[in-house]
């Protein structure tokens, strides 16, 4: 652009005759000003707008990438389009009603959000050691099947955004495996609302344990076939190997805990370090990485995968006969669900024991499902390792039946602020990539 | 402020003894109904609401040991701290605002104490309490010697300010921005303090308990069924 010819005809501005006819150079006013204004490096400057709707941002995501050619020179990021308001409805509706509204936050491990809650009612409480061992047997078998299907979704999507179908349509396959299972126990596929204060909402089914048995027989088969598809492949150790990288130190800085962190050789997993729910019993390893990449993560999810499969045989081996819910009849949900002819509803044995049998049952029915029940003033903090991370509740109670406050520190929404950190200076590709092995919800992100 | 006192028996260690908490409300009647609609005769009852108030020492276990170190640490500790609360074996430290950057940095960079991890801050507002009405609550973590503790920092609604600790704890910068969407509390210091969930030209703080939550009436089987907000209450 400093060429002596065009600088001359740019100040002349004398029209030059040509075989397609005479040419005319525009010059003078303020052209020449604007055009020096704009500097050199700044024509190769775009600011790219990536999403909120577009396929590779897990959602309703939006990147806004300040691009020099094809590097990442600024990575933003604008949430907020999934934002539901559920931390403030849950101000409104009994301690028990709460689980139903954040069962939905993360909605690839609802279990997860309902323990956490569950857990932080249970503290307020005090009843922590009074859940029948049954009950907890079955949140952890619960919340590691849910670690599964989390994890296959995490690399089905992320295999996706990077081109790998074939995982993609296999994560997917293998995910509704369990998630049938999840049907058959809870009644849904998703948003189970199944794990409730002082248990769970209903008794595992006839046939659930050998459909979970039938499951560990085939899950193990099928997580080698994915990992055989992608570990040591040469097109996605190209896409992940050194991308996204973040050290111990970015992680402690950011807040970062879940997968991200152990890639960094961290084994820091809340189940091991502050057990809750028993996990503690459980013989179970924690998979740790060096890389700090996305190739790392990606490792890491496939080896939580074994070992929840692990701690979920573990479960089955060690069912006893046994209530699920807590004794405390002010505590506990007095019903059980049974399919009539006319659909779900409260079992018939115990809807003649109510209305036949027991006065005392009938108003411990209406007060508890009309009026709810009051838990201790106080505020509590409660923190479990679901799969992406350190979910924390902080819940506060004013002594009534319904929350003065409940808040979810949701991994996602914390991990997600690494973005920048990971893919400012990469290409516009590994940005894909980054995100992809932070494997943020919106759904959790926003709330 | 509740005032400290020790309660006789000098060997009752066991439990940190509690003081008397502040009264944050005063709850009449038990079925959410007033006047001559209530006919259960629990229309008189009347129920302070109290949270836990501030702990005597010893507080017990670690937490003891965590206090002498932070008290040696931060130059006025009394004016800094202003009471420790052991609730339910969780122990939560009531800081200044002004002395808060000071507190949250001992916590983070003593190797006695070590809590590198801040798990963000969530918000709360207590339209009874005058004078203190919103408070910033920040769950800190040590993976070094896994511990928990909690700091608690008020400020009033018509001087919502809190300090930052972005400087400190970088990834508080979203769950800062999100507390101020919510609630308002403005951390003075945070490098760019913009709403977060919110809209961008949202009115209001909606997760006060000032703002309404809105909803229509709905209709199911003939009947009419009022918005959550406007639903009877069991207090």
């Amino acid at each position: 652009m400093t060429d002596t010819t065009d600088a001359t005809n740019a100040t002349t501005g004398t029209p030059r005759e040509t075989t397609e006819g005479t040419v005319y150079t525009v010059t003078g006013q303020d052209w020449d000003s604007l055009t020096e204004g704009l500097g050199e490096a700044a024509e190769e400057r775009i600011v790219v707008n990536m999403g909120p709707q577009h396929p590779s941002t897990h959602g309703v995501l939006r990147l806004i990438l300040e691009l020099d050619g094809e590097t990442v020179t600024e990575c933003r990021l604008g949430i907020g389009y999934l934002h539901t308001g559920i931390e403030k409805n849950c101000e409104y509706r009994t301690w028990t009603q709460g689980v139903t509204f954040v069962t939905r936050m993360d909605y690839l491990a609802p279990l997860f959000n309902e323990y956490a809650y569950v857990r932080g009612i249970e503290r307020l409480l005090d009843i922590e050691d009074q859940i029948p061992e049954r009950a907890n047997v079955i949140r952890v078998m619960m919340m590691e099947l849910n670690r599964i299907s989390s994890h296959l979704v995490a690399l089905a999507t992320g295999g996706m955004e990077l081109g790998a179908l074939t995982p993609m349509t296999f994560g997917f396959r293998e995910r509704e495996l369990v998630l049938d299972v999840f049907e058959m126990i809870t009644g849904l596929r998703m948003n189970h609302a199944y794990i409730r204060p002082g248990g769970v909402s209903q008794d595992l089914p006839n046939g659930a344990v050998d459909k979970v048995r039938d499951l560990l027989k085939l899950m193990p088969k099928r997580l080698s076939d994915m990992e055989n598809l992608l570990i040591g492949n040469a097109i996605w150790m190209g896409r992940t190997v050194g991308v996204g990288y973040l050290d111990l130190t970015g992680c402690m800085a950011l807040g970062i805990t879940g997968p991200i962190l152990r890639a960094t050789g961290l084994p820091h997993d809340l189940r091991k370090s502050q057990p809750y729910a028993g996990y503690e019993t459980y013989e179970f390893d924690v998979p740790t990485e060096t890389t700090c990449d996305a190739y790392g993560r990606f490792l890491i999810r496939i080896r939580e995968m074994k070992e929840s499969l692990k701690i979920v045989e573990q479960c089955l081996d060690r069912l006893q006969p046994g209530p699920v819910m807590i004794e405390d009849k002010k505590i506990a949900w007095p019903a059980q669900l049974a399919l009539g002819g006319d659909g779900l509803g409260n079992s018939l044995d115990h809807i003649k024991h109510i209305m036949g049998q027991s006065m005392e049952a009938l108003i411990h029915h209406f007060k508890l499902v009309t009026e709810g029940f009051r838990v201790p003033a106080g505020q509590v903090y409660t923190a479990i390792e679901s799969p992406r991370g350190e979910m924390g509740v902080h819940l506060v109670s004013d002594g009534g039946t319904r929350p003065y406050r409940v808040h979810f520190r949701d991994p996602s929404f914390n991990n997600l602020q690494s973005a920048p950190a990971m893919s400012e200076g990469s290409m516009v590709a590994d940005v894909i990539a980054a995100i992809a092995s932070i494997d943020p919800v919106m759904g959790g992100v926003d709330r | 402020m509740s005032e400290i006192q020790h309660t006789g028996a000098e060997e009752d260690v066991t439990h940190a003894p509690h003081v008397e908490g502040e009264t944050v409300e005063v709850r009449h009647g038990m079925f959410g109904a007033d006047g001559t609609g209530d006919t259960s005769g629990y229309g008189g009852l009347v129920r302070p609401v109290q949270l836990p108030g501030g702990t005597a020492r010893p507080y017990g276990g670690w937490f003891d040991e965590a206090a002498d170190r932070l008290a040696d640490l931060v130059p006025s500790y009394d004016q800094a701290v202003e009471r420790v609360v052991v609730d339910r074996d969780e122990v939560t430290f009531h800081v200044h605002r002004d002395h808060l950057v000071g507190v949250v940095q001992a916590f983070r960079d003593d190797p006695a104490l070590r809590f590198e991890m801040c798990m963000g801050v969530s918000g709360a507002h207590y339209p009874h309490e005058t004078g203190r009405e919103l408070h910033a609550v920040y769950p800190l973590m040590s993976i070094t010697h896994n511990r928990r503790v909690r700091l608690e920092v008020t400020c009033p609604d018509d001087d919502p300010h809190v300090p930052s600790i972005v400087s400190l704890h970088p990834g508080n910068d979203w769950h800062e921005r999100e507390t101020f969407d919510f609630f308002g509390i403005v951390f003075d210091g945070h490098p760019g303090l913009t709403r977060i969930e919110m809209p961008d030209d949202w009115p209001g703080h909606p997760q006060r308990k000032d703002y309404p939550l809105g909803g229509i009436p709905v209709e199911y089987k003939g009947a009419q069924i009022p918005p959550p907000d406007e639903r009877r209450a069991y207090s």
